[in-house]
Protein backbone atom coordinates (compact mmCIF):
# COMPACT_ATOMS: atom_id res chain seq x y z
CA UNK A 1 0.00 0.00 0.00
CA UNK A 2 1.33 3.41 -0.88
CA UNK A 3 1.69 5.90 1.91
CA UNK A 4 -0.16 9.14 2.46
CA UNK A 5 1.16 12.53 3.45
CA UNK A 6 1.04 13.70 7.04
CA UNK A 7 -1.70 16.07 5.92
CA UNK A 8 -4.03 13.13 5.88
CA UNK A 9 -3.74 12.98 9.63
CA UNK A 10 -5.14 16.48 10.14
CA UNK A 11 -8.68 15.28 10.55
CA UNK A 12 -8.00 12.53 13.06
CA UNK A 13 -5.45 14.54 15.00
CA UNK A 14 -7.65 17.60 15.31
CA UNK A 15 -10.24 15.25 16.74
CA UNK A 16 -7.72 13.91 19.23
CA UNK A 17 -6.77 17.32 20.43
CA UNK A 18 -10.17 18.94 20.59
CA UNK A 19 -11.04 16.57 23.39
CA UNK A 20 -9.58 16.67 26.83
CA UNK A 21 -6.79 14.09 26.49
CA UNK A 22 -6.78 13.47 30.23
CA UNK A 23 -10.19 11.80 29.86
CA UNK A 24 -8.98 9.50 27.11
CA UNK A 25 -8.51 5.85 28.15
CA UNK A 26 -5.17 4.38 27.21
CA UNK A 27 -3.87 0.80 27.20
CA UNK A 28 -0.40 0.34 28.61
CA UNK A 29 1.80 -1.46 26.09
CA UNK A 30 3.76 -3.05 28.92
CA UNK A 31 1.15 -4.47 31.34
CA UNK A 32 -1.95 -4.04 29.14
CA UNK A 33 -3.99 -2.31 31.83
CA UNK A 34 -6.48 0.31 30.66
CA UNK A 35 -7.15 3.58 32.44
CA UNK A 36 -7.86 7.23 31.79
CA UNK A 37 -4.70 9.28 31.38
CA UNK A 38 -5.84 11.42 34.29
CA UNK A 39 -4.99 8.49 36.58
CA UNK A 40 -1.49 7.98 35.23
CA UNK A 41 1.51 9.29 37.15
CA UNK A 42 3.09 12.40 35.79
CA UNK A 43 6.69 13.24 36.68
CA UNK A 44 7.97 16.70 35.92
CA UNK A 45 11.61 16.75 34.91
CA UNK A 46 12.49 20.31 34.04
CA UNK A 47 10.54 21.04 30.91
CA UNK A 48 9.51 17.44 30.37
CA UNK A 49 6.49 15.56 31.62
CA UNK A 50 7.02 11.83 31.86
CA UNK A 51 3.73 9.95 32.14
CA UNK A 52 3.96 6.54 33.76
CA UNK A 53 1.45 3.72 34.10
CA UNK A 54 -0.12 3.68 37.57
CA UNK A 55 -0.16 -0.14 37.49
CA UNK A 56 3.34 -1.02 36.35
CA UNK A 57 5.43 2.22 36.30
CA UNK A 58 6.31 1.88 32.62
CA UNK A 59 6.61 5.09 30.63
CA UNK A 60 3.37 5.68 28.71
CA UNK A 61 4.03 9.05 27.22
CA UNK A 62 6.25 12.09 27.30
CA UNK A 63 5.39 15.70 26.74
CA UNK A 64 8.26 18.10 26.40
CA UNK A 65 8.00 21.87 26.21
CA UNK A 66 10.71 24.22 25.11
CA UNK A 67 11.47 27.20 22.92
CA UNK A 68 7.75 27.75 22.47
CA UNK A 69 7.37 24.27 20.97
CA UNK A 70 5.95 21.02 22.29
CA UNK A 71 6.80 17.37 21.63
CA UNK A 72 4.37 14.58 22.43
CA UNK A 73 5.23 10.89 22.42
CA UNK A 74 2.82 8.08 23.25
CA UNK A 75 5.64 5.54 23.19
CA UNK A 76 4.25 3.19 25.84
CA UNK A 77 0.58 3.31 24.84
CA UNK A 78 -0.74 0.56 22.60
CA UNK A 79 -3.97 2.42 21.83
CA UNK A 80 -5.98 5.30 23.11
CA UNK A 81 -9.75 5.64 23.25
CA UNK A 82 -10.92 9.15 22.53
CA UNK A 83 -14.02 10.26 24.42
CA UNK A 84 -16.68 11.27 21.89
CA UNK B 1 0.28 36.19 21.71
CA UNK B 2 2.92 36.09 24.43
CA UNK B 3 3.64 39.44 26.09
CA UNK B 4 6.06 40.57 28.79
CA UNK B 5 4.68 40.31 32.29
CA UNK B 6 5.18 43.59 34.15
CA UNK B 7 7.82 43.20 36.84
CA UNK B 8 8.69 39.54 36.17
CA UNK B 9 12.34 38.70 35.62
CA UNK B 10 12.52 35.03 36.63
CA UNK B 11 15.44 33.83 38.66
CA UNK B 12 18.28 36.37 38.87
CA UNK B 13 20.04 37.01 35.58
CA UNK B 14 23.70 37.75 36.48
CA UNK B 15 25.86 37.13 33.42
CA UNK B 16 29.10 35.26 33.92
CA UNK B 17 31.30 34.51 30.88
CA UNK B 18 31.23 30.86 31.89
CA UNK B 19 27.48 30.84 31.24
CA UNK B 20 26.41 29.59 27.80
CA UNK B 21 23.68 31.59 26.05
CA UNK B 22 20.25 31.41 27.63
CA UNK B 23 21.54 30.01 30.93
CA UNK B 24 21.13 31.43 34.45
CA UNK B 25 23.40 30.60 37.36
CA UNK B 26 21.88 28.83 40.36
CA UNK B 27 23.51 28.06 43.67
CA UNK B 28 21.19 25.27 44.70
CA UNK B 29 20.67 22.19 42.58
CA UNK B 30 17.15 21.69 41.30
CA UNK B 31 16.15 18.04 41.67
CA UNK B 32 14.51 16.71 38.56
CA UNK B 33 12.95 13.32 38.56
CA UNK B 34 11.31 11.62 35.68
CA UNK B 35 10.17 8.74 37.79
CA UNK B 36 10.58 7.01 41.08
CA UNK B 37 14.20 7.41 42.21
CA UNK B 38 15.99 4.07 41.73
CA UNK B 39 17.82 3.08 44.91
CA UNK B 40 20.73 0.85 44.02
CA UNK B 41 22.87 -0.61 46.73
CA UNK B 42 26.61 -0.56 46.03
CA UNK B 43 26.63 -4.28 46.92
CA UNK B 44 24.44 -4.96 43.90
CA UNK B 45 25.72 -2.21 41.68
CA UNK B 46 27.51 -3.21 38.50
CA UNK B 47 28.87 -1.23 35.63
CA UNK B 48 29.55 -2.63 32.21
CA UNK B 49 30.82 -1.61 28.81
CA UNK B 50 29.57 -3.67 25.90
CA UNK B 51 31.00 -3.54 22.40
CA UNK B 52 30.63 -5.72 19.33
CA UNK B 53 33.56 -7.71 20.76
CA UNK B 54 32.08 -8.50 24.16
CA UNK B 55 31.38 -7.06 27.60
CA UNK B 56 33.48 -5.85 30.54
CA UNK B 57 31.86 -5.61 33.94
CA UNK B 58 33.04 -4.02 37.18
CA UNK B 59 31.64 -4.46 40.66
CA UNK B 60 31.68 -1.51 43.05
CA UNK B 61 34.88 -2.70 44.71
CA UNK B 62 36.62 -3.30 41.41
CA UNK B 63 35.51 0.13 40.28
CA UNK B 64 36.89 1.82 43.39
CA UNK B 65 40.26 0.21 42.74
CA UNK B 66 40.60 2.06 39.41
CA UNK B 67 42.38 5.39 39.00
CA UNK B 68 40.13 8.11 40.41
CA UNK B 69 40.10 11.68 39.10
CA UNK B 70 39.12 14.93 40.82
CA UNK B 71 37.01 16.96 38.42
CA UNK B 72 36.01 20.59 38.75
CA UNK B 73 33.54 21.70 36.10
CA UNK B 74 30.44 23.70 35.20
CA UNK B 75 27.17 21.95 34.47
CA UNK B 76 24.41 23.23 32.23
CA UNK B 77 20.81 22.02 32.32
CA UNK B 78 18.60 22.33 29.25
CA UNK B 79 15.98 24.02 31.45
CA UNK B 80 18.19 27.12 31.52
CA UNK B 81 20.10 26.76 34.78
CA UNK B 82 23.83 26.29 35.18
CA UNK B 83 25.87 25.50 38.22
CA UNK B 84 29.45 26.74 38.07
CA UNK B 85 32.53 25.21 39.65
CA UNK B 86 31.05 21.93 40.80
CA UNK B 87 33.47 19.31 42.11
CA UNK B 88 33.24 15.61 41.49
CA UNK B 89 35.27 12.45 41.91
CA UNK B 90 35.03 9.60 39.50
CA UNK B 91 36.65 7.28 37.02
CA UNK B 92 37.45 8.69 33.60
CA UNK B 93 35.90 6.97 30.59
CA UNK B 94 39.45 6.84 29.17
CA UNK B 95 40.46 4.60 32.08
CA UNK B 96 37.45 2.34 31.53
CA UNK B 97 38.10 2.00 27.81
CA UNK B 98 41.77 1.03 28.28
CA UNK B 99 42.21 -2.22 26.39
CA UNK B 100 38.72 -2.11 24.89
CA UNK B 101 38.55 -2.13 21.12
CA UNK B 102 35.55 -1.08 19.08
CA UNK B 103 34.91 0.08 15.56
CA UNK B 104 31.71 1.80 16.71
CA UNK B 105 31.59 5.58 16.89
CA UNK B 106 28.63 6.04 19.22
CA UNK B 107 27.55 4.99 22.69
CA UNK B 108 24.21 4.50 24.39
CA UNK B 109 24.32 5.07 28.14
CA UNK B 110 21.86 2.89 30.05
CA UNK B 111 20.55 3.63 33.53
CA UNK B 112 18.97 1.73 36.37
CA UNK B 113 15.31 2.74 35.98
CA UNK B 114 15.40 2.27 32.23
CA UNK B 115 16.47 5.62 30.78
CA UNK B 116 18.94 5.89 27.93
CA UNK B 117 20.87 8.71 26.30
CA UNK B 118 23.23 8.69 23.29
CA UNK B 119 26.70 10.30 23.06
CA UNK B 120 29.41 10.08 20.36
CA UNK B 121 32.29 7.97 21.68
CA UNK B 122 34.93 10.60 20.88
CA UNK B 123 33.05 13.03 23.14
CA UNK B 124 33.40 10.64 26.07
CA UNK B 125 37.16 10.15 25.65
CA UNK B 126 40.18 12.44 26.12
CA UNK B 127 39.23 13.70 29.54
CA UNK B 128 35.70 14.74 28.62
CA UNK B 129 33.59 12.35 30.69
CA UNK B 130 33.57 10.36 33.93
CA UNK B 131 31.52 7.90 35.93
CA UNK B 132 31.22 9.99 39.10
CA UNK B 133 30.31 8.71 42.54
CA UNK B 134 31.17 11.74 44.70
CA UNK B 135 29.86 15.28 44.58
CA UNK B 136 31.24 18.08 46.76
CA UNK B 137 33.16 15.58 48.87
CA UNK B 138 30.10 13.47 49.66
CA UNK B 139 28.82 10.23 48.15
CA UNK B 140 26.43 11.08 45.33
CA UNK B 141 22.85 10.98 46.61
CA UNK B 142 20.27 8.82 44.85
CA UNK B 143 18.26 11.98 44.02
CA UNK B 144 21.22 13.24 42.02
CA UNK B 145 21.89 9.95 40.29
CA UNK B 146 23.87 8.03 42.87
CA UNK B 147 25.50 5.71 43.55
CA UNK B 148 27.13 6.68 40.24
CA UNK B 149 26.25 8.81 37.26
CA UNK B 150 27.86 9.62 33.97
CA UNK B 151 29.10 13.19 33.71
CA UNK B 152 29.71 14.75 30.31
CA UNK B 153 29.94 18.38 31.38
CA UNK B 154 30.43 19.89 27.93
CA UNK B 155 26.96 18.69 26.89
CA UNK B 156 23.59 19.56 28.44
CA UNK B 157 23.16 17.76 31.69
CA UNK B 158 20.51 15.25 30.59
CA UNK B 159 23.39 13.51 28.76
CA UNK B 160 25.02 12.98 32.17
CA UNK B 161 22.89 9.92 32.79
CA UNK B 162 21.82 9.46 36.40
CA UNK B 163 22.00 5.94 37.95
CA UNK B 164 24.20 4.81 35.08
CA UNK B 165 24.76 1.07 34.80
CA UNK B 166 26.44 0.68 31.47
CA UNK B 167 27.64 1.94 28.12
CA UNK B 168 26.84 0.07 24.92
CA UNK B 169 28.70 1.03 21.77
CA UNK B 170 26.74 1.28 18.52
CA UNK B 171 27.56 1.96 14.88
CA UNK B 172 24.94 4.69 14.42
CA UNK B 173 23.94 7.69 16.50
CA UNK B 174 20.57 6.28 17.59
CA UNK B 175 18.54 8.60 19.81
CA UNK B 176 18.12 7.64 23.47
CA UNK B 177 14.99 8.02 25.56
CA UNK B 178 15.29 11.77 25.95
CA UNK B 179 16.39 12.41 22.40
CA UNK B 180 13.43 10.42 21.07
CA UNK B 181 11.14 12.57 23.21
CA UNK B 182 12.24 16.00 22.02
CA UNK B 183 15.74 16.78 23.26
CA UNK B 184 18.48 17.45 20.71
CA UNK B 185 20.47 14.48 19.43
CA UNK B 186 23.76 16.16 20.42
CA UNK B 187 23.08 18.81 23.09
CA UNK B 188 25.92 21.35 22.98
CA UNK B 189 25.01 24.20 25.36
CA UNK B 190 27.24 26.71 23.56
CA UNK B 191 25.25 26.13 20.38
CA UNK B 192 21.98 25.97 22.35
CA UNK B 193 21.24 22.52 20.97
CA UNK B 194 18.28 22.08 23.32
CA UNK B 195 15.57 20.44 21.22
CA UNK B 196 15.20 18.91 17.76
CA UNK C 1 -19.01 21.62 29.60
CA UNK C 2 -18.10 18.24 28.17
CA UNK C 3 -17.48 17.85 24.47
CA UNK C 4 -14.70 19.64 22.67
CA UNK C 5 -12.56 21.48 25.17
CA UNK C 6 -12.53 25.24 24.65
CA UNK C 7 -9.05 25.96 25.91
CA UNK C 8 -6.82 28.72 24.64
CA UNK C 9 -4.29 31.25 25.84
CA UNK C 10 -6.17 34.35 26.95
CA UNK C 11 -5.43 37.59 28.71
CA UNK C 12 -6.55 37.87 32.32
CA UNK C 13 -6.70 41.32 33.90
CA UNK C 14 -6.21 41.38 37.63
CA UNK C 15 -9.30 43.15 38.92
CA UNK C 16 -8.49 42.58 42.57
CA UNK C 17 -5.64 41.13 44.61
CA UNK C 18 -5.84 40.84 48.37
CA UNK C 19 -4.15 39.08 51.24
CA UNK C 20 -5.86 35.76 51.84
CA UNK C 21 -3.60 34.51 54.64
CA UNK C 22 -0.21 35.67 55.94
CA UNK C 23 1.44 33.76 53.08
CA UNK C 24 -1.21 33.68 50.35
CA UNK C 25 -3.04 36.06 48.04
CA UNK C 26 -6.45 35.89 46.44
CA UNK C 27 -6.35 37.01 42.83
CA UNK C 28 -9.50 37.84 40.89
CA UNK C 29 -9.07 37.85 37.12
CA UNK C 30 -11.34 39.14 34.38
CA UNK C 31 -10.56 36.87 31.46
CA UNK C 32 -11.76 38.03 28.10
CA UNK C 33 -13.52 35.20 26.30
CA UNK C 34 -13.42 32.80 29.26
CA UNK C 35 -16.00 30.11 28.52
CA UNK C 36 -16.84 29.43 32.15
CA UNK C 37 -15.49 26.39 33.98
CA UNK C 38 -16.47 23.33 35.93
CA UNK C 39 -15.75 23.14 39.65
CA UNK C 40 -12.27 21.68 40.18
CA UNK C 41 -10.64 22.73 36.92
CA UNK C 42 -7.38 24.65 36.77
CA UNK C 43 -5.60 27.05 34.48
CA UNK C 44 -1.97 27.64 33.59
CA UNK C 45 -0.38 31.05 34.10
CA UNK C 46 2.58 31.96 31.90
CA UNK C 47 4.94 34.75 32.92
CA UNK C 48 7.37 36.20 30.39
CA UNK C 49 10.53 38.15 31.30
CA UNK C 50 11.91 40.91 29.06
CA UNK C 51 14.60 38.52 27.76
CA UNK C 52 11.94 36.09 26.59
CA UNK C 53 12.36 33.66 29.48
CA UNK C 54 9.03 32.17 30.47
CA UNK C 55 7.74 30.29 33.50
CA UNK C 56 4.42 28.44 33.52
CA UNK C 57 2.57 27.12 36.57
CA UNK C 58 -0.85 25.60 37.19
CA UNK C 59 -3.40 27.12 39.56
CA UNK C 60 -6.76 25.72 40.53
CA UNK C 61 -9.83 27.85 40.08
CA UNK C 62 -11.83 28.60 43.22
CA UNK C 63 -14.87 29.70 41.25
CA UNK C 64 -17.19 27.71 38.98
CA UNK C 65 -19.93 28.19 36.45
CA UNK C 66 -20.44 30.62 33.58
CA UNK C 67 -18.96 34.09 33.47
CA UNK C 68 -15.57 35.61 32.82
CA UNK C 69 -14.49 36.21 36.41
CA UNK C 70 -12.00 33.68 37.78
CA UNK C 71 -10.95 33.45 41.43
CA UNK C 72 -7.53 32.08 42.35
CA UNK C 73 -5.68 31.71 45.63
CA UNK C 74 -1.91 31.35 45.54
CA UNK C 75 0.25 30.31 48.45
CA UNK C 76 3.79 31.65 48.47
CA UNK C 77 6.65 29.15 48.59
CA UNK C 78 9.51 31.34 49.89
CA UNK C 79 12.12 29.87 47.55
CA UNK C 80 9.72 29.58 44.63
CA UNK C 81 10.10 31.30 41.30
CA UNK C 82 6.49 32.11 40.40
CA UNK C 83 4.42 32.11 43.58
CA UNK C 84 6.35 34.94 45.35
CA UNK C 85 5.90 37.06 42.23
CA UNK C 86 2.16 36.40 42.11
CA UNK C 87 1.68 36.98 45.83
CA UNK C 88 3.97 39.98 46.38
CA UNK C 89 4.41 41.80 43.08
CA UNK C 90 1.20 41.52 41.10
CA UNK C 91 -1.07 44.57 41.31
CA UNK C 92 -4.63 45.30 40.25
CA UNK C 93 -4.63 46.22 36.58
CA UNK C 94 -1.80 43.85 35.65
CA UNK C 95 -2.32 41.48 32.77
CA UNK C 96 -1.45 37.80 33.02
CA UNK C 97 -1.48 35.17 30.30
CA UNK C 98 -3.75 32.28 31.22
CA UNK C 99 -4.51 28.99 29.50
CA UNK C 100 -7.67 27.18 30.37
CA UNK C 101 -9.99 25.97 31.64
CA UNK C 102 -8.01 22.73 31.93
CA UNK C 103 -8.67 19.22 33.18
CA UNK C 104 -11.94 17.33 32.98
CA UNK C 105 -11.12 14.65 35.53
CA UNK C 106 -10.81 16.37 38.89
CA UNK C 107 -14.21 18.03 38.52
CA UNK C 108 -17.54 17.84 40.22
CA UNK C 109 -20.76 18.71 38.43
CA UNK C 110 -24.10 19.18 40.21
CA UNK C 111 -25.87 15.86 39.90
CA UNK C 112 -27.72 15.05 43.13
CA UNK C 113 -26.31 11.54 42.92
CA UNK C 114 -27.05 9.31 45.85
CA UNK C 115 -23.44 8.73 46.81
CA UNK C 116 -22.03 11.44 49.06
CA UNK C 117 -19.00 13.54 48.23
CA UNK C 118 -16.00 13.71 50.52
CA UNK C 119 -13.58 16.55 49.90
CA UNK C 120 -10.12 16.41 51.47
CA UNK C 121 -7.73 19.32 51.11
CA UNK C 122 -4.29 20.08 52.50
CA UNK C 123 -3.18 23.74 52.55
CA UNK C 124 -3.74 25.45 49.21
CA UNK C 125 -5.13 22.12 48.01
CA UNK C 126 -8.47 23.34 49.28
CA UNK C 127 -8.79 25.75 46.33
CA UNK C 128 -10.49 23.45 43.78
CA UNK C 129 -12.64 22.06 46.60
CA UNK C 130 -13.84 25.60 47.32
CA UNK C 131 -15.15 25.73 43.76
CA UNK C 132 -17.00 22.45 44.37
CA UNK C 133 -18.51 23.76 47.61
CA UNK C 134 -19.61 26.95 45.88
CA UNK C 135 -21.11 25.05 42.97
CA UNK C 136 -22.90 22.68 45.35
CA UNK C 137 -24.28 25.62 47.32
CA UNK C 138 -25.22 27.82 44.36
CA UNK C 139 -27.11 25.06 42.59
CA UNK C 140 -28.81 23.90 45.80
CA UNK C 141 -27.60 20.39 44.93
CA UNK C 142 -28.82 17.77 47.40
CA UNK C 143 -25.72 15.52 47.39
CA UNK C 144 -24.30 15.19 50.91
CA UNK C 145 -20.96 17.04 50.99
CA UNK C 146 -18.24 17.02 53.59
CA UNK C 147 -14.81 18.65 53.69
CA UNK C 148 -11.75 17.64 55.69
CA UNK C 149 -9.32 20.56 55.66
CA UNK C 150 -5.76 20.20 56.93
CA UNK C 151 -4.07 23.56 57.50
CA UNK C 152 -1.27 24.99 59.60
CA UNK C 153 -3.03 27.57 61.78
CA UNK C 154 -6.44 29.30 61.89
CA UNK C 155 -4.93 32.31 60.08
CA UNK C 156 -4.12 30.05 57.13
CA UNK C 157 -7.79 29.47 56.29
CA UNK C 158 -8.59 30.07 52.61
CA UNK C 159 -12.06 31.36 51.64
CA UNK C 160 -13.56 31.44 55.15
CA UNK C 161 -16.76 32.98 53.77
CA UNK C 162 -17.37 29.85 51.71
CA UNK C 163 -16.39 27.43 54.46
CA UNK C 164 -18.71 28.92 57.07
CA UNK C 165 -21.76 27.50 55.25
CA UNK C 166 -20.21 24.08 54.72
CA UNK C 167 -19.78 20.90 56.76
CA UNK C 168 -16.04 21.16 57.51
CA UNK C 169 -13.68 19.23 59.79
CA UNK C 170 -10.50 21.17 60.42
CA UNK C 171 -7.15 19.60 61.28
CA UNK C 172 -4.64 22.21 62.48
CA UNK C 173 -1.10 20.97 62.05
CA UNK C 174 0.90 23.77 63.76
CA UNK C 175 -1.45 25.74 66.02
CA UNK C 176 -5.15 25.25 66.78
CA UNK C 177 -7.57 28.03 67.80
CA UNK C 178 -7.91 28.72 71.54
CA UNK C 179 -10.13 26.18 73.22
CA UNK C 180 -9.90 23.70 70.34
CA UNK C 181 -10.67 20.20 71.64
CA UNK C 182 -7.57 18.55 70.22
CA UNK C 183 -3.95 19.75 70.17
CA UNK C 184 -2.37 20.79 66.87
CA UNK C 185 -0.70 17.97 64.96
CA UNK C 186 -0.47 16.23 61.65
CA UNK C 187 -3.43 14.40 60.23
CA UNK C 188 -3.39 10.76 61.31
CA UNK C 189 -5.16 7.74 59.91
CA UNK C 190 -7.44 7.62 62.96
CA UNK C 191 -8.46 11.26 62.62
CA UNK C 192 -9.01 10.68 58.92
CA UNK C 193 -11.22 7.68 59.63
CA UNK C 194 -13.24 9.70 62.14
CA UNK C 195 -13.74 12.73 59.90
CA UNK C 196 -14.75 11.36 56.52
CA UNK C 197 -17.76 9.49 55.17
CA UNK C 198 -17.23 5.80 55.94
CA UNK C 199 -16.21 3.52 53.10
CA UNK C 200 -19.55 1.71 53.49
CA UNK C 201 -21.35 4.86 52.34
CA UNK C 202 -19.39 4.66 49.08
CA UNK C 203 -18.42 8.32 48.93
CA UNK C 204 -16.75 9.85 45.91
CA UNK C 205 -13.54 11.38 47.22
CA UNK C 206 -11.75 14.45 45.85
CA UNK C 207 -8.31 14.69 47.43
CA UNK C 208 -5.96 17.60 46.75
CA UNK C 209 -2.78 19.07 48.19
CA UNK C 210 0.96 18.67 48.10
CA UNK C 211 2.14 15.41 46.55
CA UNK C 212 3.20 13.99 49.92
CA UNK C 213 -0.14 14.80 51.51
CA UNK C 214 -2.08 13.24 48.67
CA UNK C 215 0.02 10.07 48.62
CA UNK C 216 -0.29 9.57 52.37
CA UNK C 217 -4.02 10.21 52.57
CA UNK C 218 -4.83 8.18 49.44
CA UNK C 219 -2.98 5.18 50.89
CA UNK C 220 -4.85 5.51 54.19
CA UNK C 221 -8.21 5.76 52.42
CA UNK C 222 -7.54 2.52 50.59
CA UNK C 223 -6.47 0.86 53.86
CA UNK C 224 -9.76 2.10 55.37
CA UNK C 225 -11.64 0.22 52.68
CA UNK C 226 -12.37 2.99 50.17
CA UNK C 227 -12.50 1.84 46.57
CA UNK C 228 -9.52 3.36 44.74
CA UNK C 229 -11.76 3.94 41.75
CA UNK C 230 -13.87 6.33 43.82
CA UNK C 231 -10.86 8.47 44.75
CA UNK C 232 -9.79 11.30 42.46
CA UNK C 233 -6.60 13.11 43.29
CA UNK C 234 -4.88 16.34 42.33
CA UNK C 235 -1.23 16.61 43.32
CA UNK C 236 0.16 20.13 43.55
CA UNK C 237 3.83 19.13 43.70
CA UNK C 238 6.45 19.41 46.42
CA UNK C 239 7.06 16.62 48.85
C1 LIG D 1 -3.12 21.17 38.85
C2 LIG D 1 -2.40 22.06 39.83
C3 LIG D 1 -3.11 23.04 40.51
C4 LIG D 1 -2.46 23.89 41.42
N1 LIG D 1 -3.20 24.82 42.11
C5 LIG D 1 -2.59 25.63 43.00
C6 LIG D 1 -3.37 26.60 43.73
O1 LIG D 1 -4.59 26.74 43.56
N2 LIG D 1 -2.71 27.39 44.63
C7 LIG D 1 -1.36 27.28 44.84
O2 LIG D 1 -0.82 28.04 45.66
N3 LIG D 1 -0.60 26.36 44.17
C8 LIG D 1 -1.20 25.55 43.25
N4 LIG D 1 -0.43 24.62 42.55
C9 LIG D 1 1.04 24.63 42.72
C10 LIG D 1 1.64 25.64 41.73
O3 LIG D 1 1.46 25.19 40.41
C11 LIG D 1 3.16 25.83 41.91
O4 LIG D 1 3.79 24.57 41.93
C12 LIG D 1 3.51 26.57 43.17
O5 LIG D 1 2.90 27.87 43.16
C13 LIG D 1 5.04 26.72 43.31
O6 LIG D 1 5.55 27.42 42.21
P1 LIG D 1 6.88 28.28 42.38
O7 LIG D 1 7.29 28.70 41.01
O8 LIG D 1 6.67 29.37 43.39
O9 LIG D 1 7.91 27.26 43.00
P2 LIG D 1 9.11 26.51 42.24
O10 LIG D 1 10.16 27.53 41.92
O11 LIG D 1 8.52 25.72 41.13
O12 LIG D 1 9.57 25.51 43.37
C14 LIG D 1 10.27 25.96 44.51
C15 LIG D 1 10.46 24.82 45.48
O13 LIG D 1 9.23 24.41 46.05
C16 LIG D 1 8.95 23.02 45.77
N5 LIG D 1 7.52 22.94 45.44
C17 LIG D 1 6.95 23.11 44.22
N6 LIG D 1 5.60 23.02 44.32
C18 LIG D 1 5.32 22.81 45.62
C19 LIG D 1 4.10 22.64 46.34
N7 LIG D 1 2.89 22.69 45.74
N8 LIG D 1 4.19 22.45 47.67
C20 LIG D 1 5.38 22.42 48.31
N9 LIG D 1 6.56 22.55 47.67
C21 LIG D 1 6.55 22.75 46.35
C22 LIG D 1 9.81 22.67 44.62
O14 LIG D 1 10.16 21.29 44.66
C23 LIG D 1 11.03 23.56 44.84
O15 LIG D 1 11.92 23.00 45.75
C24 LIG D 1 -1.07 23.75 41.66
C25 LIG D 1 -0.35 22.77 40.97
C26 LIG D 1 -1.00 21.92 40.07
C27 LIG D 1 -0.20 20.86 39.35
ZN1 LIG E 1 1.37 -0.68 32.74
Amino acid sequence: MSHLDGNALAGVLSEVFTFDPTLARARCANCYSVDVLARAMVYVDGSAFVVRCASCDAVLATVMDGDGRRWVSLKGVSAIEIPR
Amino acid sequence: MSFITRGFSGRSHDRDPRLPPGQTEVSDWPVLSAGPTPRVDTEEWEFSIRTENGAHTWTWDQFMALKIDDVSTDIHCVTHWSKLGTSWRGVSIDTLFEGIETSHDFVMAHSYGGYTTNVPLDELLNGQAWIAFEFDGEPLEAEHGGPARLIVPHLYFWKSAKWVRGLVTMPNDDPGFWEQSGYHIHGDPWKEERYW
Amino acid sequence: MSGPADTAWRVGSVSRISKETPSAARIVLDVDGWPGNDAGQHLDIRLTAPDGYTATRSYSIASAGPGMVVDLAVDKLPDGEVSPFLVDDVMAGDKLEVHGPLGGWFVWRPDAASSPVQLIGGGSGVVPLIAMLRSHHDTADATPFRLLYSLRTPEDTFFPEVLKDADVDYVYTRRAPDGWPTPAGRLTKDVLAASVFAAAEKPRVFLCGSTGFVETVAAWLVELGHDPRMIRTERFGGT
